[in-house]
């Protein structure tokens, strides 16, 4: 199938997108938005699928099947009071997703890309990974206290937000080494940045209480859009970039809305 | 359960395990009170739990149900007060009991291992409750059954207040010399009435609702910063004192402000006194006279032909010049202080208050199991006398919830004007810095965006533009979600979020190696996430269709 029938797919898809997230502010229409939703996916997997040049259809029969039979079994034996321990269970394999995405994506460099293309491609890698681990490893701390495996007690480390920053500069000193490293030698870098980004998802979750836990629930939602949009970014795909915007964002001021709704700062929650 | 339905027919002689209990429902005889406790459709219900109802002779007649309607249902019909009390298990009432007009007071009629549900008010009625202790019966008081969420569907509180808040606004309009709603006609323009309600508890968000469908213009005020979503959503304009204290008290009341609080409130009910056409006051303090919100000077600056409602005219009123049960004009205004709303709509009433009390007689395991579960907090919380003890106030578990605000308040009553003066320069100092975070974070931006204009290359800028775009596209279309849509939002945009397979495809090219095989786990997980948010966001949507 020729590119551009791909890509008013993914532009349908895109509308679809917007209408689903429209609908969904709505009572009337919040089940058909969620239809829209369902059909925007669809088609858009069925476009890539077809367009895209991908040869291995067995194995993505092989791992798409599962897939789609595992969250199905998931959301439908799950009970209704432990729908956000769900939730943020799912968050957690979009972090990770990501996080694999972007790392295939550096093993497999693209010999095209040079100067400051290739370095913009370097960094996009970079974030949308990190991006990818502080949402997967946040999502697993949310989802172990929710389902009170972990206390929900906010840990308060002494110097916590040291410990942040730290973790940050950290992140960013490995980028430096990251960049510098030629074809894919800078692996260990990544794969070192991974386990820092795990670390301060972790820690920023388990810093706050149970009683702000849906606030986080719906940041690590946004930060999943934010990762995958990375992920668009560093494949030049348009309908990533797109979705997660729309995911990162609406995600972002459903998160402000709940906090105002709590009465809370939407600072002194994060 | 069926079994005792048809025992009303089936003869004694046959073995029965357990007679159903009998319910009376006696005619009120407070004056004035034309709902009564159970109207033809709640009998059903209460048959269905397997009791057998009696009602007076004339009960609901006030409510428009007549002794007819009863006996269509099945309901047997007892001629005088007297019998119905002897006859019956379980007695039904509104108004707390009080002297009969046949001599004996309704307490005395209550036999000893009787029950007896109404509103009691145990607080104010000391001696009544000492009466029903002395009676040996079963006392529960639907006024004392705790504001939890799962006792809603008994709150009969709730249910009253939210007929009076309407009929608050019905009693306004007919006293209102004007439309509400603004209307342009041949014969010129009407401009739309402006109601401003105080309180905005259960009654008062009945108000705003009939208010503002109405077509008014609809202000509220309360002293919860909490309500202020609740008010918005119904349409009405949720004003704020410059002043930062939190009113929320416990089960859904608010309670006593400070000084400086009342002064700042004082002052903005002054200045909308002399803008709005009708205020509706709502404001309730638990166990304590109402707080007094419109002073007489206030009142006098509203415009001639006015209407205020002080709904808390039987707590001592909200506004000074208030005469209890009177509507009356004082100035130019007229001052509705009407105290029986619910009962002037007694059919609806009738009907709420009769669920309310079938779904407590449910709770309380209905006719075959009976009893009094001091496990049952809703129970245990509306039960006033058992066996000869008063069991009022239930012990309490709970703590109403006081956020750091109580402290600070104190200490602003404490230290006085001060206090007042420093809170306000914090404020001013809170929201200069809040300017100068403003600009430096447009300054960061723009620095951040001349960066990327000058060193990027054009393939990363078509992407940025659509990425740009699609942030604002998002902010956009969530910004007015409505509040109970927050969950399955999330779990929609959680699965739509999915899409990074899309990555994981682009990469499920050429012979299997690392990307590729990281590539299919990515679409494994991102799948299962795909399937499962979407059904879930499904399933969360069924429940609320009913």
């Amino acid at each position: 199938m020729s590119n551009n029938v791909v890509t008013l797919a993914y532009i349908t898809a895109i509308v679809l997108f917007i209408l689903s997230l429209g609908g969904l502010s709505n009572q009337e229409t919040a089940k058909r938005g969620n239809l829209y939703g369902i059909v925007g996916m669809a088609l858009a997997i069925g476009a890539t699928a077809i367009g895209a040049g991908i040869t291995n259809y067995a194995a993505l029969v092989g791992v798409l099947i599962p897939g789609v039979l595992i969250g199905a079994v998931m959301a439908s034996r799950v009970e209704m009071t432990a729908m956000p321990e769900l939730v943020s269970m799912l968050h957690s394999f979009v972090g990770l997703a990501a996080v694999l995405v972007g790392i295939g994506n550096y093993l497999q460099p693209d010999p095209t890309l040079m100067g400051a293309e290739e370095t913009i491609h370097l960094i996009e890698i970079y974030v949308g990974v990190f991006i990818g681990a502080v949402t997967f490893t946040g999502s697993v701390v949310a989802f172990g206290k929710l389902k009170a495996i972990i206390s929900s007690k906010p840990l308060t480390l002494p110097g916590r937000h040291l410990l942040n920053i730290g973790l940050l500069v950290g992140t960013v000193a490995l980028g430096f080494v990251f960049m510098g490293a030629t074809g894919t030698a800078g692996l260990p870098a990544l794969i070192g940045m991974c386990a820092l980004a795990g670390f301060l998802g972790i820690h920023l979750v388990a810093a706050i209480g149970g009683a702000d836990m849906p606030v986080v629930i719906s940041m690590l939602n946004s930060y999943s859009g934010w990762a995958a949009a990375a992920a668009g970014f560093m494949l030049s795909n348009d309908l990533l970039i797109v979705t997660g915007a729309l995911v990162g964002s609406s995600g972002a001021i459903l998160s402000i809305i709940m906090c105002r709704a709590m009465n809370r700062s939407f600072l002194s929650v994060i | 359960m069926t079994l005792a339905i048809d025992k009303g027919s089936a003869r004694a002689d046959l073995p029965e395990p357990k007679p159903s209990k009998k319910i009376g429902v006696p005619k009120e005889i407070a004056d004035g009170e034309r709902r009564v406790a159970a109207t033809p459709a709640t009998v059903k219900k209460l048959q269905k739990l397997g009791f057998e109802v009696l009602i007076e002779h004339g009960a609901g007649e006030s409510a428009n149900f007549s002794d007819e309607a009863y006996q269509a249902e099945g309901c047997n019909i007892v001629d005088t007060a007297t019998d119905l009390w002897a006859q019956s298990d379980v007695v039904l009432k509104v108004q707390p009991p009080q002297d009969h007009p046949n001599g004996q007071h309704e307490a005395d009629m209550l036999g000893a291992d009787k029950s007896l549900i109404s509103f009691i008010w145990p607080a104010q009625n000391e001696p009544l409750v000492d009466r029903l202790k002395n009676r040996q019966a079963t006392v529960l008081a639907i006024d004392a059954i705790p504001r939890i969420s799962r006792a809603q569907k008994m709150d009969a509180l709730s249910s009253m207040a939210n007929i009076a808040g309407y009929r608050a606004v019905i009693e306004a309009a007919n006293q209102f010399g004007r439309f509400f709603t603004g209307q342009i006609t041949a014969a010129g323009k009407v401009p739309p009435a402006k109601v401003l309600v105080i309180g905005a508890g259960v009654a008062g968000l009945a108000a705003i609702g009939a208010a503002k469908s109405l077509g008014a213009i609809v202000r509220a005020f309360d002293t919860r910063p909490v309500v202020k979503e609740q008010v918005e959503s119904l349409g009405a304009e949720f004003l704020e004192l410059s002043f930062e204290e939190d009113g929320t008290g416990s089960g859904g009341y608010a309670k006593t402000m400070s000084p400086e609080f009342i002064a700042a409130e004082m002052a903005l009910f002054a200045e909308q006194a002399k803008d709005v056409d009708i205020i509706i006051t709502t404001a309730l303090i638990p166990g304590k006279k109402a707080p007094l919100l419109i002073t007489k000077e206030t009142a006098e600056l509203m415009k001639p032909g006015s209407v205020i409602v002080d709904m808390a005219a039987a707590q001592g009123g909200n506004c000074a010049v208030t005469k209890p049960e009177e509507v009356y004009v004082h100035e130019g205004v007229t001052i509705v202080g009407i105290t029986d709303f619910p009962s002037r709509m007694a059919s609806q009433a009738s009907q709420l208050y009769g669920t309310n009390l079938c779904h407590l007689l449910s709770d309380m395991g209905g006719s075959s199991d009976f009893k009094i579960d001091f496990e049952d907090e809703a129970v245990r919380g509306a039960l006033i006398t058992h066996a000869g003890e008063v069991t009022w106030p239930a012990p309490r578990p709970e703590k109403p919830p006081q956020p750091a605000a109580k402290p600070a308040a104190e200490t602003a009553a404490s230290t006085g004007v001060e206090a007042a003066t420093e809170e306000k320069s914090s404020i001013v100092q809170a929201s200069i810095l809040k300017d100068l975070a403003k600009w430096v974070g447009i300054a960061a931006a723009a620095s951040l965006f001349l960066t990327i204009g000058l060193s990027a290359p054009a393939s990363f800028l078509s992407h940025f533009t659509v990425f740009i775009l699609a942030c604002f596209v998002g902010w956009q279309v969530i910004w007015n979600v409505s509040p109970s849509l927050h969950t399955p939002l999330m779990s929609v945009t959680n699965a739509i979020s999915g899409i990074i397979i899309i990555g994981g495809l682009l990469q499920l090219t050429g012979e299997i190696n690392a990307t590729t095989v990281l590539g299919a786990i990515a679409i494994l997980v991102g799948t299962i996430n795909i399937s499962g948010g979407f059904l879930v966001t499904q399933r969360m949507l069924k429940m609320f269709r009913k």
